[in-house]
């Protein structure tokens, strides 16, 4: 089975969110970055399907350079090889068109993303190659079993689950109970300095969106303190002043 | 021209979210001064889909063959992109529920269009078409001008209030036509706990955390959701830990939700918690430790034992619906 799993390259969930002065770029000053926690997890379903039933796990993303560290971490965890093209990524359509051009003539028999990016919350990439490449894709799965050419997928729905049958190729997105994320072992870290990196120039794609300026969110005022002795209290301000009981 | 919305069902019925779809796009089409159109997938009634004139949808659109009866995103996509070309519309409005997230890019691709997932606020007025939506998981806001002739908006649930606009609307039947390869998932079951507000569109989130010691004392915790109609929630590592269902795991890596009311109870509130729940409306906190960050990011404040204050609360939920029935 060949596998694809795609990794975006994000800031540290306990990062503070700063932008420079022109309010439209990320500042990165002192940021780390790791994978995205929900790529974290595809790519260990990937290799949990791969050493049960054999076959390779590619990785790809769309970064500049500085993105390798996070790569190298992804082949440390147990990656066969990894692709990055050479594009700084400017939303989820330009990012899904350089991974549709990329497999589209690979032969990969199942295709797996994040659920969300953690830095754009799209929700995107999958759906988005789907289309592009005339394949079936299901967002959002906590469970994703293959057995003889045929997936079974659980997807989340508005309080519950549906249970989905599919041939292969297809896209996924994994969420939270796909796998339990895997920490790279010192031999996996070791080996991963000599495993393929191959570095694709992007293609050109057109421009339908773009954001012009991000802004934190106000902070909210100080809290109100409530007695524990005076919980009707509580009950009469979410009443009379916050209007939402 | 013409803004056209998906209106999604469960079981026959509209959701919610969709007649807030609705009064959006209803904004948006008196803003481009044409009419606001619906698509409905599956088995609903026509005098269901009857209400959504209440919101001001002008024509409403149904597909109710029983290949279409379940959910599939590519087949859905296909069926929206042509009622979009057969009604002229540009734009196009639906919620960012767990099925529209999955339909909607496939759609923005079929109509090479612009699209804002999660949007929350009306486009604006100056030829930019700039949304604002949430970036950074609820740390900041992005807002996109949307440059193509095709547009697609998913909503957050919970970020617009429904709004009545009545107006006459017929239901008329659409039969696109639909590749065979758009239906190779199968649908194979739904499980879904029947009587349960679902997390990501209710109004009010009672959550709890590590601060409750063990599964078995969800029960307060429930009952407050019951008498409240609220939807319940957990930190991550209770659900990691298996005292309550992944699916109610709420933050960073979880679900983001947005209700008026986010009651966190025994949860210290890191910032991988607060990234999912921070575009709550009003936050009450309920805490042992007066020091728990979470009080920085609140409204309210009870410093106390969950095993206290809880049961209190209960109550003064009863007397308060007693007195306001
Ligand atoms: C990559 C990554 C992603 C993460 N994603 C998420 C996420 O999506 N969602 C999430 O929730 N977390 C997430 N976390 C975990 C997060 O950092 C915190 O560890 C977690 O939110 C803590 O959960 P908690 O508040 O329930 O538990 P604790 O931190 O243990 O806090 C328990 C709180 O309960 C209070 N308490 C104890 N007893 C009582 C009592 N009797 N009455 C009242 N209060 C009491 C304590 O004072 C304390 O504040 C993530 C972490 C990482 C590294
Ligand atoms: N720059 C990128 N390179 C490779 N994969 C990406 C990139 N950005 C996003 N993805 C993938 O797409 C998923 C969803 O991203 P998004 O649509 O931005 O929320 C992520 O979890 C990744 O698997």
């Amino acid at each position: 089975m060949k596998v694809l799993v795609c990794i975006s390259n994000v800031p540290d969930t306990t990062t503070k969110i700063n932008f420079n002065d022109d309010k439209t770029s990320f500042n990165t000053t002192g940021v780390q970055f790791i994978i995205n926690p929900y790529d974290e997890i595809a790519l260990t379903r990937a290799l949990e399907l791969t050493e049960a039933q054999g076959g390779t796990v590619t990785v790809i993303n769309i970064g500049d350079p500085s993105t390798d560290a996070t790569i190298r971490k992804a082949l440390a965890i147990g990656a066969t090889d990894a692709v990055r093209i050479n594009a700084i990524p400017r939303d989820a359509y330009f990012v899904a068109t350089q991974i549709a051009g990329y497999a589209k003539d690979q032969g990969f028999d199942l295709i797996l993303t994040g659920r969300e990016s953690i830095d754009y919350n799209g929700a995107q990439v999958a759906s988005l190659l789907g289309e592009m490449m005339d394949l079936p894709s299901i967002s959002i799965v906590k469970s994703l079993q293959i057995e003889g050419g045929t997936a079974t997928l659980e997807r989340e729905i508005e309080g519950g689950k549906e249970v989905i049958s599919c041939p292969l190729p297809l896209i996924a997105s994994a969420s939270e109970g796909m796998a339990e994320p895997r920490i790279p072992n010192m031999r996996g870290i070791m080996s991963a300095r000599t495993k393929p990196l191959t570095v694709v120039e992007p293609v050109e794609v057109p421009n339908l969106q773009n954001i012009i300026k991000f802004e934190k969110p106000e902070g909210r005022g100080q809290v109100k303190l409530v007695s524990a002795d005076e919980v009707n209290k509580l009950v009469d301000l979410l009443h009379s002043e916050a209007k939402t009981i | 021209m013409s803004v056209l919305i998906y209106a999604e069902n469960s079981k026959g019925k509209l959701k919610k979210s969709s007649f807030e779809a609705a009064s959006y796009a209803y904004s948006v089409a008196s803003m481009l001064n044409t009419d606001a159109y619906a698509i409905s997938i599956g088995e609903v009634s026509n005098e269901e889909l009857e209400k959504l004139a209440k919101y001001g949808i002008k024509k409403i659109l149904t597909v109710n063959t029983a290949q279409m009866h379940n959910f599939v995103n590519q087949a859905y996509a296909s069926v929206i992109a042509e009622a979009a070309k057969s009604l002229s519309s540009n734009v196009v409005v639906l919620s960012a529920t767990f099925s529209g997230k999955a339909l909607a890019p496939r759609l923005a691709v079929k109509l090479q269009a612009a699209y804002v997932d999660g949007a929350i606020s009306l486009p604006t007025n100056d030829g930019a078409f700039t949304v604002r939506k949430g970036a950074f998981s609820g740390k900041a806001f992005a807002d996109v001008s949307m440059s193509a002739v095709n547009k697609i908006i998913a909503i957050n649930p919970n970020s617009f209030p429904i709004a009545e606009n009545s107006q006459p609307a017929v239901v008329e039947a659409f039969a696109p036509t639909v590749k065979d390869t758009d239906f190779r998932t199968i649908v194979k079951e739904i499980i879904q706990a029947a009587d349960k507000v679902s997390l990501p569109e209710a109004e009010i989130v009672v959550s709890a955390g590590r601060g409750l010691k063990g599964p078995e004392n969800w029960g307060m915790i429930e009952e407050l959701a019951d008498l409240l109609g609220a939807a319940t929630a957990c930190s991550k590592p209770v659900s990691d830990a298996h005292w309550r269902p992944h699916s109610e795991h709420v933050g960073q890596t979880g679900i983001a939700v947005s209700p008026n009311l986010y009651i966190a109870i025994g949860i210290s509130g890191a910032i991988q918690h607060l990234a999912g729940v921070s575009s709550s409306k009003v936050i009450v906190v309920i805490n042992k430790d007066p020091e728990a960050p979470f009080f920085k990011a609140a409204d309210y404040g009870i410093v106390g034992d969950a095993f206290d204050v809880v049961p209190k609360l209960i109550e003064a939920v009863k007397e308060f619906k007693a007195t306001h029935a």
